[in-house]
């Protein structure tokens, strides 16, 4: 049985691991590379690693950390923020990532998706979707760190990616991000009926019981968490033997 | 010493760490030429069957490393470096393999809902012993992530198997060679033990028949 995920979400900001709300008034949370190194030791599924860094998008920050990262953790690694071309993310693969997360290029060039599936296969291509709730309850697709609102409908979009060759989705709520209230639950149900790749949930972890709620309630393939692990005495093991409790999947090492 | 083909098709550093991390000094391969100093040999894993058969060919690499075969080197194929053991694939169009186990490789079947690719942490459930597997649990999780899937023409080939809808072929083997759809380099303890067998294998191996 393929078994559920638990994914760390790392922002980097400059140097540094931070963790932003609702996409914003970030906070210093530490060492990129110590950091992957305890979630190594802590049998950790799978780790993200984001440049939010609005002012500065090129890819070098990223490229020289990867290198390190790769040396202590060996699980999978997804790098994403300002990769705009196939060569950004041939750049970053060389270095040692396994999976290239793109956003914002994607709405102008869906083909930026195909092209990089085509060198280097359909799971190595993950979309990142930011999505805003508004009063009535419709779904806007934000790019550029959150700032430029999208005209596409999250349907099209979703279904234009996997058209595009995408082999998994990373779905943000901004409202979300941050606040430590839960998962965007409505959202999250509403991609995996539409989406037929696996995805992965963000955006709302603050306890165990959101990271349960959200695993029964959807159908998600993986949950990333930020604040949940950085801001609590909380970590991968003990949220997964919390979970196991309820049945829900996860790896036997 | 230990080999690792990187024809700069895919993320080849990871394989590396790992190996290097079991306490042995790996190379990079990047001409047929290096094939011959080899101990052991492996065909790491991320891209697409097509461009990287295409590329194999391009530098003379298919004859190389049917010959590294034939000659008895300990050879590890993954994920795509494991499909790439069998005749013929099609993703990307069809086109020949490097035929050192009688197998296909269609796509996955996406059967009752099932979300393709095949991503995430999966049961390895063995058919029959290998010495790569050795002080490895039955039914441990391995991390897995493909689109793709090898079925052998002969079962005495299937090592493991894991389930995805349908049971998948996830581990094959014949004589000194070895395929693993999953990534050893990503399955930390379990994937480091299985690297570090490989790397003390010598290549003997008696299947079922």
């Amino acid at each position: 049985m393929l078994k559920k995920r638990i994914i760390p979400m790392m922002q980097l900001l400059n140097e540094q691991l931070v963790k932003t709300c609702q996409f914003d008034s970030w906070r210093n949370v530490g060492d990129p590379v110590k950091s992957a190194s305890v979630y190594n030791s802590q049998y950790t599924d799978e780790l993200v690693l984001l440049n939010i860094n609005r002012e500065n998008r090129s890819l070098e920050q990223l490229a020289q950390l990867i290198p390190d990262i790769a040396q202590v953790s060996f699980m999978p690694l997804s790098v994403g923020g300002g990769i705009n071309s196939l060569e950004d993310a041939s750049y970053l693969i060389n270095q040692g990532a396994d999976k290239i997360i793109v956003n914002s290029s994607v709405y102008q060039d869906p083909t930026l998706i195909t092209q990089i599936a085509t060198k280097f296969g359909q799971q190595a291509v993950v979309v990142s979707i930011d999505i805003k709730t508004t009063e009535l309850g419709k779904y806007q697709l934000y790019s550029h760190c959150g700032k430029q609102l999208e005209e596409i409908s999250l349907a099209e979009h979703i279904n234009q990616c996997q058209q595009a060759g995408a082999g998994e989705f990373m779905i943000q709520s901004i409202e979300h991000d941050g606040m430590m209230s839960g998962f965007n639950i409505p959202l999250l149900k509403q991609v995996m009926s539409l989406a037929t790749i696996p995805v992965i949930g963000c955006s709302g972890s603050g306890d165990y019981q959101h990271l349960r709620e959200a695993f029964v309630e959807t159908d998600v393939s993986a949950l990333g968490c930020g604040s949940l692990f950085n801001f609590s005495d909380s970590n991968p093991i003990r949220a997964k033997n919390y979970l196991t409790n309820y049945n829900i999947p996860f790896k036997k090492v | 010493m230990i080999g690792i083909l990187n024809i700069g098709l895919g993320n080849v550093q990871s394989v590396y760490n790992a190996i290097y991390e079991n306490g042995y000094d790996p190379v990079f391969i990047n001409t047929p030429e290096q094939l011959a100093d080899l101990s052991h040999f492996i065909l790491p894993g991320v891209g697409n069957f097509n461009a990287v058969m295409k590329r194999l060919e391009q530098l003379g690499f298919v004859s190389a490393i049917n010959d590294l075969i034939a000659r008895g080197t300990p050879t590890l194929g993954i994920c795509l470096g494991m499909q790439l053991l069998a005749t013929t694939g099609v993703e990307g169009g069809e086109i020949k393999g490097l035929n050192a186990i009688s197998a296909k490789v269609p796509a996955i079947t996406p059967l009752q809902g099932l979300r393709v690719p095949h991503v995430g942490w999966n049961e390895v459930n063995f058919c029959q012993k290998h010495p790569v597997f050795e002080e490895i649990k039955d039914g441990r999780d391995f991390y897995f992530v493909h689109s793709y899937h090898v079925t052998c023409q002969h079962s005495k080939n299937v090592i493991a198997t894991t389930d995805y809808g349908e049971s998948l072929t996830c581990v094959i083997a014949t004589k000194n060679v070895i395929g693993v759809q999953f990534h050893p380099e990503k399955s930390q303890k379990n994937g480091m033990q299985l690297l570090e067998n490989f790397c003390e294998w010598d290549g003997c191996f008696e299947q079922n028949t």
